[in-house]
């Protein structure tokens, strides 16, 4: 069975557009994997979501975006016969012989109450409430563990140093799947601390924009509410002819 | 190396060759291709879109858009049995009890319930999957706002409504582009990160169909930048917010004067359901993406099935332009794991240009997104200048390594890290090679019908976000879904939370009559029951593995009957 061939069904939906190019039809090998510790066999090129919901399951957890943007079907394996235990998002990662597969829906997490107006943008402000940064013992396992490929570790570090913008900065692209807080020695939840860091950031470290406060000014004196009321009240052929008739002007500030 | 199979390589040397000639047209600020007329436009549009083909659209058969012409797979769904048994239920002595009532916990829930909470009052944000787990997380380009000088919200107004075909209701558009700039202030507060540069100043990019450059953006995960902030915020009120996850609602209650007053909860795990009664109820459950309507692929999240769709016409709400889909113009169809993706518009934003086989740039690339999506299908299908996937399906190239040229070098990977991210993990590398991109079902244009409190024409239901319709006419523009769940989140959250306080101490007597009604209705119309809604989860399973189920195994519901 290991070495069988068959003409697998894409998932999703039909191709739309065009007729099919029955020369290269896709012929997909079966490959074993273990889900939850059983054995199946899915089409090789298929993501361990895919694959899973070829063999039947639905899912009701661990699933999400299904493009890599949610942290929802967190994921770790290991290969047969490597001893290193690996992580992925189970709906960008390509499943791969022998994998033994476990998801993870959630993760045991500390999420501290804070009011954020009422915090100053520093590490005394991450020291309350969560003290356990200082736990870490530079061991790298967040990064590695992190699907993002985040530099986890090294943002730990800033906001030991009370650099929480460059923090903010190393960790933006953080979804927050667990990875790295399920991997940590010292126990800390590396994504809620750096949210933490980015909020204040955002909040305090970050220059305001002047044109923006300068709207708001207008538009508390009311300035648009005449225009607009104007255009309301357009029939379809005014608003037609303003539209088309309206400048592009692609300026950049 | 290149990322893609031997047979599509000429083909990129062509794209390859004609590079050069439209970087230098790019460069010299001309328009690369000339913007269509609104009879081109028309023209494509009628030709080409899926909306217009003649079996897109039905009337619907009962409820309260009766007559009304429909999707075809919105009418089916509407027209499903409703999933529960009225009779099942003893309503006399609710679960919980709350002031404010929010189903869907993506952007707008979130939004609506942090208003909730700071006038003090009590609510439960219910969500069949977790807290976030929405499309507001997954949208990357940016969202609009009015706060460059040479802009301004009647601008924003005009662009919206042109792009909308001018079928938006007026106040609903005058609150999203005058809350605009107030909704930029505000997520700053919260702490979310704008791309600015070192004196503040936001970065802006034009979207299709923008006359001005108007995207606020957080790289290309603002979504998620946005929603993971909201979140937090929500999480910061234990005591006010209760959170309900894993628990989908399946039908609204009704108190003795038919207004919205509570809800069915059912927790997919242990199959139990829960009475929520409440004196308001916000419905901001997303859209429904994962209809596949006409067989599309689509990038919404797993959750977007349309429920509160489907609860709100059974409750008696009205629906506005449900024969209204978007297709999103650049969706991955290229390698096929990644079938569907979302290729954010800030890519044309940037420069990149959508390129047929021949290398040749055939359209604007910016257009509002139904005539942008329109175009290439044109291109792929009728005038078969389209590229053919291994697995069968046709898309043209969206040439982005074209917007490291236009800029500097690192552009891409500065503005647009999902995007490399992503293609990276199957190989390609976008910053030398384009992606190959089709149409993807992308954002429920229509919706419940709302005002501009999102009050929508049943008392105490509110709606917000994708489920709602009329903010955005027949097409929505890049950039205003996010603003659209940020004001219309907000001003639910504010209105719930008035008409919860007007009605304190009322303790409403529910019902499901209305259910028991809208099934008699079916039943008169001699629709056979063959379907039930909401269907909550979407069936991908292998329908190999779903053959050999017991018979009875009903997969709607997900257990044996």
């Amino acid at each position: 069975m290991d070495d069988k061939e068959v003409e697998v069904k894409a998932p999703g939906p039909e191709p739309q557009a065009g007729p099919a190019c029955p020369d290269d039809k896709p012929k997909e090998k079966l490959i074993p994997v273990f889900i939850y510790g059983k054995r199946f066999f899915v089409p090789e090129s298929f993501t361990i979501i895919t694959a899973m919901e070829y063999v039947g399951f639905q899912f009701k957890k661990a699933i999400g975006c299904r493009e890599g943007f949610c942290g929802a079907c967190a994921t770790i394996y290991r290969l047969e016969g490597d001893y290193k235990l690996r992580t992925g998002l189970a709906c960008q990662t390509v499943v791969e012989p022998n994998m033994y597969l476990v998801q993870i829906p959630f993760t045991p997490a500390v999420k501290a109450v804070y009011d954020i107006s009422k915090l100053k943008p520093e590490l005394t402000s991450i020291q309350r409430y969560y003290p356990e940064v200082f736990r870490c013992v530079a061991c790298n396992s967040c990064t590695k563990a992190c699907p993002q490929e985040i530099e986890v570790m090294d943002y730990i570090q800033e906001i030991k140093r009370g650099n929480l913008a460059k923090a903010a900065d190393l960790s933006f692209d953080c979804i927050m799947c667990g990875l790295c807080a399920v991997r940590c020695p010292a126990e800390m939840v590396q994504y809620n601390i750096a949210l933490l860091a980015r909020r204040l950031t955002g909040r305090y470290l970050l220059p305001r924009s002047a044109h923006l406060a300068e709207r708001l000014v207008e538009q508390k004196e009311s300035r648009y509410e005449k225009e607009i009321e104007k255009l309301k009240g357009l029939s379809r052929e005014e608003l037609t002819k303003r539209y088309t008739e309206r400048k592009l002007d692609f300026k950049v500030f | 190396m290149s990322g893609y199979p031997e047979y599509m390589q000429a083909s990129l040397e062509k794209v390859k060759a004609t590079r050069q000639a439209r970087l230098e047209k790019a460069k010299a600020g001309r328009e690369v291709v000339k913007a269509m007329t609104l009879a081109e436009r028309e023209e494509v549009l009628s030709n080409s879109h899926p909306d217009y083909q003649p079996d897109a659209r039905k009337p619907i058969r009962v409820g309260l858009n009766k007559g009304e012409e429909m999707t075809s797979r919105v009418v089916d769904l509407l027209e499903s049995y409703p999933s529960i048994n009225p009779g099942d239920f003893d309503l006399s002595e609710p679960d919980f009890d709350t002031d404010v009532l929010i189903i869907g916990a993506g952007g707008g829930g979130c939004m609506a319930a942090i208003q909730v909470a700071n006038a003090g009052l009590n609510s439960v944000l219910a969500t069949k999957l977790r807290v976030g787990d929405s499309n507001s997380m997954m949208s990357q380009g940016g969202m609009q706002a009015a706060v460059n000088p040479h802009d301004n919200p009647a601008i924003h107004y005009l662009d919206a409504i042109g792009g909308g075909h001018f079928d938006n209701k007026p106040e609903l558009v005058e609150a999203l582009t005058m809350d605009g700039p107030m909704i930029a202030g505000y997520l700053e507060e919260l702490g979310v990160m704008w791309d600015k540069d070192s004196e503040g100043i936001c970065n802006t990019e034009s979207g299709g169909g923008t006359s001005r450059r108007r995207m606020l953006s957080c790289r290309d995960y603002t979504g998620a930048e946005i929603q993971r902030v909201l979140r937090d915020e929500v999480k910061n009120h234990p005591d006010k917010i209760t959170i309900v996850e894993y628990s989908p609602a399946v039908e609204l209650l009704l108190d003795d004067a038919g207004e919205a007053a509570g809800t069915l909860l059912y927790n997919m795990e242990t199959e139990e359901y829960t009475v929520i009664r409440a004196r308001s109820v916000i419905m901001s459950t997303g859209g429904f993406g994962r209809l596949h309507i006409k067989g599309f692929a689509t990038t919404n999240h797993y959750g977007a099935t349309a429920d509160g769709l489907v609860m709100a016409y059974h409750a008696g709400a009205k629906l506005l332009y449900m024969d209204s889909v978007q297709f999103h113009p650049t969706g991955a169809v290229y390698p096929e794991q990644i079938l569907g993706f979302l290729i954010t518009e800030k890519v044309r934003g940037l420069g990149g240009q959508p390129v047929n086989k021949e290398g040749k740039l055939f359209v604007f690339p910016l257009e509002p997104r139904d005539v942008e999506a329109a175009s290439f299908i044109r291109e792929s299908t009728k005038r078969g200048m389209g590229v053919k996937t291994p697995a069968g399906r046709v898309g043209v190239w969206l040439d982005s390594p074209i917007i490291d040229l236009l800029s500097s070098p690192g552009t891409i990977q500065s503005a647009l890290p999902a995007m490399v991210r992503q293609f990276k993990r199957f190989g390609i590398d976008i910053t030398q090679e384009p992606m190959l991109v089709y149409p993807t079902l992308h954002y429920q244009n229509g919706g419940i019908e709302i005002n501009a409190d999102t009050e929508t024409t049943l008392a105490g239901l509110f709606a917000a976000g994708e489920v709602s319709g009329g903010v955005h006419g027949r097409n929505r523009l890049m950039g205003n879904s996010i603003l659209d769940y940020n004001v219309f989140g907000r001003r639910a959250g504010k209105a719930a939370s008035e008409r919860a306080k007007a009605l304190a101490g009322r303790e409403a007597k529910l019902s499901l009559d209305h259910v028991r009604a809208f099934r008699a209705e079916l039943e008169d119309e001699g629709i056979p029951e063959t379907s039930h809604a909401p269907i909550l989860i979407p069936e991908y399973r292998n329908p190999e593995i779903l053959k050999k189920h017991r018979k009875d195994y009903d997969p709607f519901i997900g257990r044996f009957l």
